[in-house]
């Protein structure tokens, strides 16, 4: 399971590895993940080449599962089979988990104050925009019509109609994966 | 009843983890449409507090599910909460590794990477909604996130001074 680069190379230690995610746990969030963790893997470490990365991050961005802990199982599971991915998907949430729970906290002792209330309604708008950036960055992706119409179908049936997400995903993924092996690349051709 | 809480918190979650292409942001309307429709665990508006919560901290969206956790019951309830959101996910993610170095040829890889963005583009669209329905939202929430949108999308201004700039905009909107 390991791969070419680390053939030559001594085996990264877990607590190293470990300790890389849990650095990057700690200081970044949202999109910016993926930055520092570039900076970290490749540019300072060498763990992976910039093709790797790529690769890495392409799967993490389309898989199931938050993109920060699929990276770092990825990366993890490359250096080190699958202890290695566990220990990296642990230094990766195990920080935010406590941050999180503390602001949770202070959300319950402080959380009827109108000014925290104004505040984090705020913070949810800021929200709604990170996630619309980054759904207007992957659309830059789809541009054939049937994928148009995969994307539109499941806004429209889950997020105005309210329709359960289950199903509709359930029929749509395979159908859209199996479009695009047998028709959508001899029609790009 | 606390056995009866953590295993609804698995059931609702567990599955949410293996639809979350692309990320929190794709299960976020169905999460807010189980929480608050479906079980009454909470508000709508608590709900969008907690995904502004989540938000603001580091680390991934799809934290969340611990805070939702920790209100349903307890430390016990973050933490299953987080697990089932993470593991179902994680065993698939560690599949999908193996084979993708194992098939390196194989025509699957492109079909699926490009089959799955589609589903991930209406999921993340979806969920921007849901949270807007949730919140309530009024006319200056809208221009923040439109505002903010465009920021993101056409400069490089850091999303810690965004989310600062807001804070204190709208707190001393609401003092004054």
């Amino acid at each position: 399971m390991s791969s070419e680069q680390t053939a030559h190379k001594p085996p990264v230690p877990l607590l190293d590895l470990m300790g890389v995610f849990f650095r990057v746990g700690i200081t970044s969030f949202g999109g910016s993940t993926a930055a520092w963790l570039y900076r970290e893997l490749v540019e300072r470490r060498g763990w992976l080449d910039e093709d790797h990365f790529l690769t890495a991050l392409t799967l993490a961005q389309v898989l199931p599962g938050a993109n920060p802990v699929n990276l770092s199982i990825y990366v993890g599971s490359q250096l080190r089979g699958g202890i290695g991915g566990a220990a990296a998907a642990l230094g990766m949430i195990g920080p935010p988990f406590c941050i999180i729970l503390g602001l949770g906290y202070l959300y319950r002792e402080f959380g009827s104050s109108p000014t925290v209330h104004a505040m984090l309604g705020g913070l949810a708008a800021v929200g709604v925009g990170m996630t619309l950036s980054i759904g207007l960055k992957l659309a830059r992706k789809v541009r054939k019509v049937v994928p148009v119409l995969i994307a539109l179908t499941l806004f429209v049936t889950v997020g105005v109609l309210h329709w359960p997400m289950i199903p509709m995903v359930i029929v749509l993924t395979p159908l859209s994966i199996l479009l695009e092996r047998f028709w959508g690349a001899k029609a790009a051709r | 009843m606390n056995e009866t809480r953590l295993l609804t918190l698995i059931l609702v979650f567990a599955p949410l983890s293996l639809l979350s292409f692309g990320g929190g942001q794709a299960i976020v309307a169905d999460m807010q449409h189980q929480v608050v429709d479906v079980r009454h665990w909470l508000s709508g508006p608590q709900f969008a507090d907690l995904f502004a919560l989540s938000r603001a901290a580091p680390g991934p969206s799809t934290l969340i599910a611990a805070l939702i956790g920790w209100q349903v019951a307890g430390f016990g309830g973050a933490v299953v909460a987080t697990l089932a959101i993470y593991i179902p996910s994680s065993f698939v993610v560690y599949g999908a590794v193996r084979w993708w170095h194992a098939s390196k040829d194989s025509p699957w890889r492109g079909a699926l990477e490009r089959g799955l963005t589609p589903v991930a583009v209406g999921l993340v669209f979806a969920g921007a909604l849901a949270v807007l329905e949730a919140a309530h939202v009024n006319g200056l929430q809208l221009a923040t996130t439109a505002l903010v949108t465009g920021l993101l999308a056409f400069s490089r201004v850091g999303i810690y001074a965004i989310m600062a700039a807001t804070a204190l905009v709208y707190a001393l909107l609401q003092l004054l």
